[in-house]
């Protein structure tokens, strides 16, 4: 388990201090893919950098697996630092070595036995799906490729967690999505937390289960993405939900429409019921779709619908009572 | 202008001249390679966010680098004469020559070691540091390979340095082209020597900026 306990980062810079991170707490379960969203400058990035000591919070404690990692001295910081693997954007290997020889690298950092290191890194490159590239010089690799090697790397010495600092910003959408892929299938068979951070919420949407929002250096909203989701709180938070799955009606549409406008959520096993079809055959009211979808989070259901209602006020206010018993979230967008 | 057979019958001095020159320039060029390298992964690791982060060397070395730089090459030489004699017994004389080249060289080396590494991406260190590498890991298998090629151009640029201070110490008793050149060419208003050691030092300093670039070019794998 990973958790933060009241992390400040301040910076100190001529003459005046600037807070990267704002008395930040938070769990990490053993298991976690945690997404840690937020704009450029929001804190994300030091609060990550944090969990390595690559920066050292202002005041606060790390503690990983109960450890507090502040408190190690540097040879112990660096036996510590074995078991947290680490990717970035700019992948940041050697480039004067062979892709073999960057992830041995790690493997001697842990002291591996000679013998050994060549078998091992044979198994990392068959885990990544790089079994050809040993002999090849980072540079000869595409981005998708020299991250895969960063992974392999990151993974050489069995770490417990697995910290992303935007590790698919420098990709195009079909490489992030392989090696989202990849770091999903490290989790579920190692069992590695992987904390990651990223601006795109299609990452978070693809691979997380739970999130936290950072604005200013503070995590401003957090729980399990599913429900962040289904029911964003914060504005912040709406905006980056919005980036992935939106239900702007254009003005346009909505001036001429005449009945009520609703939206619906359905969260899980109630999207597929059909609760909207058995309303309109139960009640006396016209529904009209304006826009709606269901995405699929954590493999798990989650229905959005904006509607159109017409009838009498009295059969349309009924028809909403009946869908919220059928479980159903009901939200006027739109009074008649 | 240029006498011909005259240039042939003093081949002779030429080559030996030539061969002195080579003798303090390597001498030189060892032993500020030997030191320098050090001296230039220190100033850089010491530096502000290093991992041996150390004002207090970083500026003591710094202060010496700089010390030795103001000084023009030819007071260097002189004021060097005291050391050159203790050390070597001597101060006439290529290996006396190439105590003062060495001192000048090993400075001026260490600080292009020092900018080669600057050179370096820090994320690429950073990434070694959360690998849980040591220190002395990290010199050995990042800094110095990721700087080999820019290194490499830095020993090219010491060698060129040094092909020109050597011939300072050839007029002050060091022997050398720089000696001949002198004596023949300007003491005697010898048109043939002055244009042939001109010729050799010009072909000489191509030369190894050539194989140096291609030495360096072949090394790296960006």
């Amino acid at each position: 388990m990973l958790e933060f306990q009241n992390i400040t980062k301040i910076y100190e810079s001529k003459n005046k201090q600037v807070v990267g991170v704002d008395n930040v707490s938070l769990k990490i379960n053993k298991g976690d893919i945690f997404g840690i969203v937020g704009y450029s400058g929001a804190g994300k990035s030091s609060l990550l950098r944090c969990v390595n000591l690559l920066e050292r919070p202002s005041n606060g404690k790390v503690l990983v697996d109960g450890i507090d990692l502040t408190q190690l001295s540097s040879s112990e910081l660096r036996t510590a630092r074995l078991k947290i693997g680490m990717i970035f954007q700019h992948f940041y290997l050697i480039s004067q070595k062979t892709v073999g020889e960057n992830i041995a690298f790690a493997l001697r950092a842990a002291k591996t036995p000679k013998n050994e290191i060549h078998k091992r890194v044979k198994e990392l490159l068959a885990m990544v799906g790089l079994t050809d590239k040993e002999d090849v010089f980072p540079a000869q690799l595409s981005g998708g490729q020299k991250q895969r090697v960063g992974i392999a790397r990151a993974l050489a010495n069995n770490p417990s967690i697995l910290l992303c600092d935007e590790a698919t910003s420098a990709l195009d959408p079909k490489t992030t999505l392989s090696i989202l892929k990849l770091l999903k299938q490290i989790n579920e068979k190692l069992g590695i937390t992987i904390v990651l951070i990223t601006h795109e919420m299609n990452v978070v949407k693809e691979i997380c289960n739970r999130m936290a929002i950072m604005q200013d250096g503070k995590v401003i909203e957090e729980g399990a993405v599913y429900d962040i989701f289904a029911q964003p709180i914060k504005p912040l938070t709406q905006e980056f939900i919005n980036s992935v799955v939106s239900f702007e009606i254009p003005d346009e549409i909505l001036k001429d429409v005449k009945g009520q406008v609703i939206k619906l959520l359905f969260k899980g096993e109630v999207a597929g019921e059909g609760v909207i079809s058995d309303t309109m055959q139960r009640f006396d009211v016209k529904g009209n779709f304006l826009h709606g979808t269901i995405e699929y989070i954590q493999e798990r259901p989650l229905g959005i619908f904006v509607m159109e209602l017409q009838g009498e006020k009295s059969t349309v206010d009924e028809a909403k009572k009946y869908m919220e018993q059928r479980g159903a979230v009901v939200e006027v967008v739109k009074h008649v | 202008m240029f006498d011909f057979p005259y240039f042939i019958t003093m081949l002779p001095d030429i080559w030996k001249a030539f061969q002195e020159t080579v003798v303090m320039i390597g001498i030189a060029l060892a032993i500020s390679i030997f030191i320098g390298l050090p001296l230039g992964v220190l100033l850089y690791v010491t530096d502000k966010g290093l991992f041996w982060e150390n004002r207090f060397v970083k500026n003591i070395f710094g202060f010496a680098v700089n010390l030795v730089r103001s000084i023009p090459f030819i007071i260097l030489l002189v004021a060097l004469f005291p050391l050159t004699k203790i050390l070597v017994g001597t101060t006439i004389g290529p290996v006396a020559a190439s105590v003062s080249l060495s001192v000048a060289a090993i400075p001026y080396f260490a600080r292009l070691v020092e900018s080669s590494l600057r050179d370096i991406d820090k994320g690429v260190i950073e990434a070694t540091i959360a690998v849980g590498a040591t220190p002395w890991m990290i010199i050995k298998d990042v800094l110095l390979p990721e700087a080999k090629s820019t290194i490499i151009r830095g020993i090219t640029l010491t060698v060129i340095s040094l092909v020109a201070y050597s011939a300072m110490a050839g007029t002050i008793g060091g022997g050398g082209i720089g000696d001949l050149a002198i004596r023949f060419g300007y003491y005697r208003y010898d048109n043939t020597i002055m244009i042939s050691t001109v010729v050799i030092l010009i072909i000489f300093v191509q030369l190894i900026q050539l194989i140096g670039e291609q030495f360096a070019k072949s090394l790296d794998k960006r």
